[in-house]
């Protein structure tokens, strides 16, 4: 693979542009479907440039979700369910694992271990794996259509808690020393000193625990059965239902844009994390 | 590995670890073990009686040709699209390794599928190939090729394999690129002094990059089998004929739709035992560092 530059240089740039354009092609027709009436998506015949009905359909989407064929959410509601979901998630497995791991790292404690593994053996047992004995555990428990029911049986992490004790068996021995002999008990270390050490990983594990609180689908899909708490990537399954022709697909294009917005931009906007992130966690 | 310095707290670590551990028990152990359990019973649809039946769940399953199709359906769906995705971000991560200008925007471009959701891909991805209304599903129609994913078998799986890989490319592109930044850039220039492009690649650079491959590898048939439940709900809903009926597919039709704790349970089991499996062999080939 030769590094000069040269005339050999287009080759790149050509499969590189074509990738993003082959990328960004299902985007651009959401978008371009987005701005059009039913109707003329209904022909088949949708022209590639946008249409007029931009704002009517995103605020239709918003306000009531409804269209003439679909009936759906007020999605302005789905997407503030999507958003709590999510950050209970992201917040959450970053406290407990945060916490966790500072037990595992910095104390000597009969059983430090075994809870230890116990911890890392949940990596094996993805939520999917363990699906309907775990659906009724949160029936007995009566949480299911709670925010509750939603996000605990996820908060759990082996992952956020091994990249924390990485992150902690790096923070010198010297530290804590001088912290012990100054007089500073263990949670005034944690706070005082391990917290702010730990803030890059901290924003870079909560880039990529949003986007996988975000993004969930058939754990919602079983806890929610009340429409009031879908989130929006249940609703915009359940506006596609038999996905015929004659269906109200600009408010589904609408939708979806408004589905992928933030967890895109989170990305976009924070991507220096979000790579940072991605490889610490798998790492 | 162990501190020197640690603090003396008796009771302060384990009231740490109690959430985590709280939520462990409650909600990963006691379900593995429920789904263990409730895999060697017959009960019947109203939970009214239960009787002890050993493994003949799990021969149950074993004998039965929707579920042996659906082992197949599972092998043909994850590895397409692995290769798919993982061939296709190899390419973009080769050329965007190069010293070209606007490297960064490239890597921004690519990148940003990762943060769809499966089911948001999926409708996206259905509203382009939808027979009717779709811009290529109806080009493909009027060319006279007879599509429509919703009576083809062949046609259904080709459209879940290409959502659920469209978002994955992304996130293989950004390890493969990492993985080649890695390889000193003096290995790829002594090579290339006396090899073509295409031998110092296949020889000397894929070679160097296993450790990731392999590492991708795992992490995509994971991403096939569990997080692409999505993608088959939103286009197929496992249909036509079970065509896109994949493990956990089946898992939740035969759990959620006909309410057969049983038989959900002891598929359930199988695929734990193919996580663990996957894991077990990631973490001991990650130990040995797979590297020529």
């Amino acid at each position: 693979m030769g590094t000069r530059n040269g005339p050999a240089n287009w080759l790149p740039h050509f499969v590189l542009t074509l990738g993003v354009v082959v990328f960004a092609f299902p985007i651009y027709f959401a978008l371009i479907g987005s701005t059009h009436e039913a109707a003329t998506i209904a022909t088949g015949r949708m022209p590639l440039v946008p249409g007029g009905q931009m704002l009517d359909n995103y605020w239709h989407a918003l306000t009531s979700g409804t269209g003439f064929r679909v009936s759906g959410t007020p999605v302005g509601g789905l997407l503030l369910n999507s958003l709590i979901m999510a950050l209970i998630i992201a917040v959450g497995k970053i406290a407990i694992s945060i916490v966790s791991a500072y037990a595992v790292a910095f104390f000597s404690f009969p059983g430090r271990m075994f809870f230890f593994w116990m911890i890392f053996v949940t990596l094996m047992l993805p939520v999917e794996v363990r699906i309907i004995p775990t659906y009724k555990v949160v029936t007995d428990l009566h949480m299911v259509n709670t925010f509750a029911g939603l996000t605990v049986p996820l908060i759990a992490s082996a992952t956020a808690t091994l990249l924390f004790r990485q992150v902690f068996l790096t923070i010198p021995d010297e530290l804590a020393e001088a912290a012990k002999i100054d007089g500073a008990g263990a949670m005034r270390f944690f706070w005082q000193i391990v917290l702010p050490l730990s803030r890059t990983n901290i924003a870079a594990l909560f880039v990529i625990l949003f986007i996988y609180g975000w993004n969930q689908y058939l754990w919602p899909l079983l806890i929610t059965t009340d429409r009031s708490m879908e989130t929006i990537v249940i609703g915009i399954v359940k506006m596609i239902g038999t996905s015929e022709a004659q269906t109200d697909w600009n408010l589904i294009m609408a939708t979806a844009v408004l589905a992928m917005l933030p967890p895109v931009a989170v990305v976009v906007f924070m991507q220096h994390w979000f790579v940072k992130g991605l490889v610490e966690t798998e790492k | 590995m162990r501190r020197r310095v640690i603090f003396p707290n008796k009771l302060l670590p384990y009231l740490l670890l109690t959430p985590q551990l709280v939520i462990t028990v409650v909600f990963f152990y006691w379900p593995a073990v429920q789904a263990v359990y409730y895999s060697v019973l017959l009960q019947d649809p109203f939970g009214l009686r239960t009787s002890f039946i050993w493994l003949e769940n799990f021969q149950t399953i074993l004998t039965d040709p929707l579920y042996l199709g659906s082992v197949e359906v599972t092998i043909v769906f994850s590895t397409a699209v692995a290769a798919l995705a993982m061939g296709v971000a190899l390419l973009f991560a080769v050329m965007a390794d190069r010293k070209i200008r606007g490297k960064h925007v490239y890597r921004t471009l690519l990148m940003w599928p990762y943060a769809v959701a499966p089911a948001v891909a999926a409708s996206l991805w259905l509203f382009i190939f939808h027979p009717e209304i779709g811009f290529l599903g109806r080009w493909l129609n009027e060319m006279g090729m007879r599509w429509d994913y919703k009576l083809n078998g062949n046609q259904a799986l080709l459209l879940v394999v290409l959502a659920a890989s469209w978002k994955q490319v992304s996130y293989n592109f950004l390890f493969f690129l990492a993985g080649l930044q890695a390889i000193p850039k003096s290995v790829v220039e002594a090579a290339s002094m006396d090899a073509g492009p295409g031998r110092t690649f296949w020889s000397i650079i894929f070679p160097l990059l296993s450790p990731t491959t392999f590492f991708l590898l795992v992490v995509n048939v994971v991403y096939a089998f569990f997080d692409t439940f999505g993608v088959i709900h939103a286009i197929t809903g496992g249909g036509p004929a079970k065509a896109t009926e994949t493990l956990i597919y089946k898992v939740y039709v035969d759990g959620v739709m006909n309410l057969d704790l049983g038989g959900s349970s002891a598929q359930s089991v199988i695929l734990m035992a193919v996580v663990i499996t996957l894991t077990a062999v990631q973490f001991r080939f990650i130990e040995r560092k797979v590297h020529y």
